[in-house]
């Protein structure tokens, strides 16, 4: 046990801090987040700098000690998150470097790194949400293409991404796992719609994608054919491992913020908001030094996160929840305001224990994958 | 003691219940929020004639001559239905504001907490409105401005009728959760099977009788220390309630066209208004 780092790893970060000093001032202003195009003309933006200055690689190349420091360095200094690019850097990016052909790993990850290309996830559909294996948007071999007919839904960035990550079934006859391949769809390819989909806070940050007999090039399967519910489960890992790293160091950032904005209206006198402003505190602490251990494990075992990853995502998603909860009892009667902080990422955190698998499907794969618990209802 | 509605209080509910289906359904709702939030003056009136103002004046005074316990039942059925203005503000005032028994004029009010819905559209504020500040609304049905400087205490019929409105919402959740975890399928069964979403469900229902249990009961009794207590558990009842039912839909509860959102931010509104939760904890404690 040890929690200090390496004289490299301290070399690697004390430069990161350097150059987001000097960065960070010449970023330009952040976009209204409803503008989409401008969302991702600034998320792609900020990746080409980082891409420049050698920072690019990051998310895959590095060592996941490298990858946490870098997620704190940048939180910690106020500099924009993964944003648009999030699928390409978080999903589809780490799936293409672990699984894919030498080939495919020279045409979709520098783009990405460039903050060129933009992807989206399609897995969802509307009958195959939490069960996910039950889809069936349908892919048809025809010599060297796929022909995919078929519907996904809750796909975010999906108005602004050139790829998409799509799950496929390849074969309807065996066991429905070993059906699924995993495809990059072009989203500009003939046949592909998208119709986007309103938020409870009023965004359209996902939407439903039609795919109506789209030729994709069989070249595009990343995997073997009907081995695409392996490679997803990579996919998937990486989602609920690593990625909300820098979310909790920002978490950690606005508590910081919410004890300040409670001394000055005086709600700091409450015993009550104390003590849970306390507590969450102590759990965002923990939730970062989990993820301390859960990187070491990862960097033991080659760099793919474990069932750990549901452990800390569960947790989170309902401290994060508790956290704008607390943030509204800071702000008393101006919680009702959108206009002011924090009230919008209220709205937002309420898909945290929906979205990337529901807090039930966590609990499901806690206690049937860690704690060995029969399979049942 | 027979703690049961009696018949007539049966017979009221369903009135009003289905009064508010047919004018005020999905689809008028839906169609409000689409609209852009503005008062209906027409429904306004309607809600006049049928007594929902007046309910408690005399009838010598052209009231119902009804109580506090048939008034916490009607305003249930508001809050089910997420009936929109200035509700609880109008019915006080009636017999105090020349219009506001019969829904001929709209009456909104500054709350102790500094919030005052609906003032572009009513007829009266009551308050000093003095300094007040248009704010972006969580509640796409509830316009709201911060007044400075408020301060007092809630009457105690405000904070009960709002506290019933809470009910409605917590009512309302349940019945929507269970209603799609019956129907919606996952792993070849429809998700009310998994215990993970029947307890999610129960949970619902426990929350919504407790806080009606005490809202009914401070009806009769029209104690404070009661009327806190249940103001307590009903806004805990409608945000909990709002907050499990969004996630027995999955994605779908995520979505504006969902209902589920809007409710839980009019209970976010209704929770924050008028005795927010700390301050009627305390009241209550302080009874103790
Ligand atoms: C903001 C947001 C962004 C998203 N982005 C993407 C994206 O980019 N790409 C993508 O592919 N998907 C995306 N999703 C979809 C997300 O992964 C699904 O919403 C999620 O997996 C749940 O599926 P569902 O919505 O169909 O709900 P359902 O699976 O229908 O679940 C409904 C309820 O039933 C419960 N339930 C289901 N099965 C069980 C069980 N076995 N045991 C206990 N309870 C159960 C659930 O917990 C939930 O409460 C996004 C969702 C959201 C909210």
């Amino acid at each position: 046990m040890d929690l200090s780092y390496t004289d490299e790893e301290e070399e690697f970060r004390a430069g990161l801090r350097d150059w987001l000093a000097a960065e960070l001032p010449r970023l330009p202003d952040r976009p209204d987040p409803l503008d989409w195009p401008g969302r991702r003309a600034y998320d792609c933006g900020w990746q080409r700098r980082l891409y420049d200055a050698g920072y690019g690689h990051v998310h895959w190349d590095a060592s996941p000690t490298q990858r946490l420091i870098f997620l704190e360095e940048t939180e910690r200094a106020g500099a924009p998150y993964v944003g648009a690019n999030f699928v390409g850097l978080l999903h589809a990016g780490p799936t293409i470097a672990a699984e894919g052909t030498p080939a495919q790993r020279a045409r979709w990850l520098e783009p990405v790194l460039r903050g060129d290309e933009v992807w989206c996830q399609g897995f969802s559909e509307p009958d195959a949400g939490s069960d996910l294996a039950s889809l069936r948007t349908r892919a048809v071999r025809d010599g060297d293409a796929y022909v995919v007919t078929g519907q996904k839904i809750w796909t975010s960035h999906a108005e602004v991404a050139d790829w998409c990550e799509l799950l496929v079934r390849t074969d309807t006859e065996g066991p429905r796992h070993r059906g699924i391949s995993w495809l990059a769809l072009p989203m500009d390819a003939p046949g592909v719609s998208v119709r986007p989909l309103r938020t409870l806070a009023g965004s359209t940050e996902f939407a439903e994608l039609f795919l109506d007999e789209v030729r994709v090039p069989v070249d595009n399967r990343v995997g073997d054919e009907n081995d695409g519910w392996r490679v997803t489960m990579v996919t998937l890992s990486f989602e609920r491992g690593t990625a909300f790293v820098g979310e909790v160091v920002a978490c950690r950032r606005l508590l910081g913020e919410l004890a300040r904005a409670a001394r000055e209206n005086g709600r700091w006198d409450d015993p009550a908001l104390r003590r849970r402003l306390g507590g969450l505190a102590a759990a965002f602490q923990a939730l970062w030094r989990l993820t301390q251990r859960n990187v070491s494990e990862a960097q033991a075992t080659g760099g793919v996160p474990g069932a750990g990853g549901s452990v800390f995502k569960l947790h989170y998603s309902h401290a994060r929840q508790e956290l704008y909860d607390t943030a509204a009892e800071v702000l008393g009667p101006d919680a009702l305001d959108l206009g002011r902080e924090w009230n919008l990422d209220r709205l937002s955190s309420l898909s945290y224990t929906i979205a990337a698998g529901t807090s039930q499907i966590q609990r499901n794969i806690v206690a049937e994958r860690i704690l060995g618990l029969p399979k049942g209802r | 003691m027979d703690f049961r509605l009696s018949r007539d209080q049966t017979d009221l509910r369903r009135g009003v219940r289905e009064l508010l289906a047919g004018r005020f359904g999905r689809e008028a709702l839906r169609a409000a929020v689409d609209g852009g939030g503005g008062l209906d003056r027409g429904l306004w009136k309607e809600l006049g004639e049928a007594g929902f103002f007046a309910l408690r004046l005399p009838e010598d005074e052209g009231g119902v001559g009804l109580g506090l316990p048939e008034a916490v039942l009607v305003f249930e059925e508001a809050g089910r239905a997420l009936l929109p203005g200035p509700l609880v503000a109008t019915h006080v005032a009636a017999g105090a504001v020349p219009g506001a028994a019969e829904g001929t004029a709209v009456v909104t009010e500054v709350s102790p907490e500094g919030l005052l819905p609906w003032r572009d559209a009513a007829d009266v504020v009551r308050g000093d409105a003095a300094g007040a500040v248009p704010v972006r609304s969580v509640d796409p049905l509830t316009p709201l401005h911060r007044v400075p400087g408020a301060g007092g205490a809630a009457e105690s019929v405000t904070v009960l009728l709002t506290a019933a409105e809470q009910v409605g919402t917590a009512a309302w959740c349940t019945d929507a959760a269970v209603a799609y975890a019956r129907q919606r399928e996952q792993f070849g069964q429809v998700i009310g099977g998994f215990q993970a979403v029947k307890h999610l469900c129960a949970g619902m229902l426990v929350r919504t009788e407790l806080a009606r249990a005490a809202v009914w009961a401070a009806a009769v009794t029209g104690d404070a220390v009661e009327t806190a207590g249940a103001k307590l558990l009903a806004d805990e009842a409608a945000v909990a309630n709002a907050r499990d039912c969004l996630q027995v839909h999955g994605g779908m509860g995520f979505t504006w066209e969902a209902d589920v959102h809007l409710h839980l931010k009019r209970a976010w509104v209704r929770a924050a208004l008028v005795l927010p939760a700390g301050r009627a904890a305390e009241e209550v404690a302080a009874a103790l």
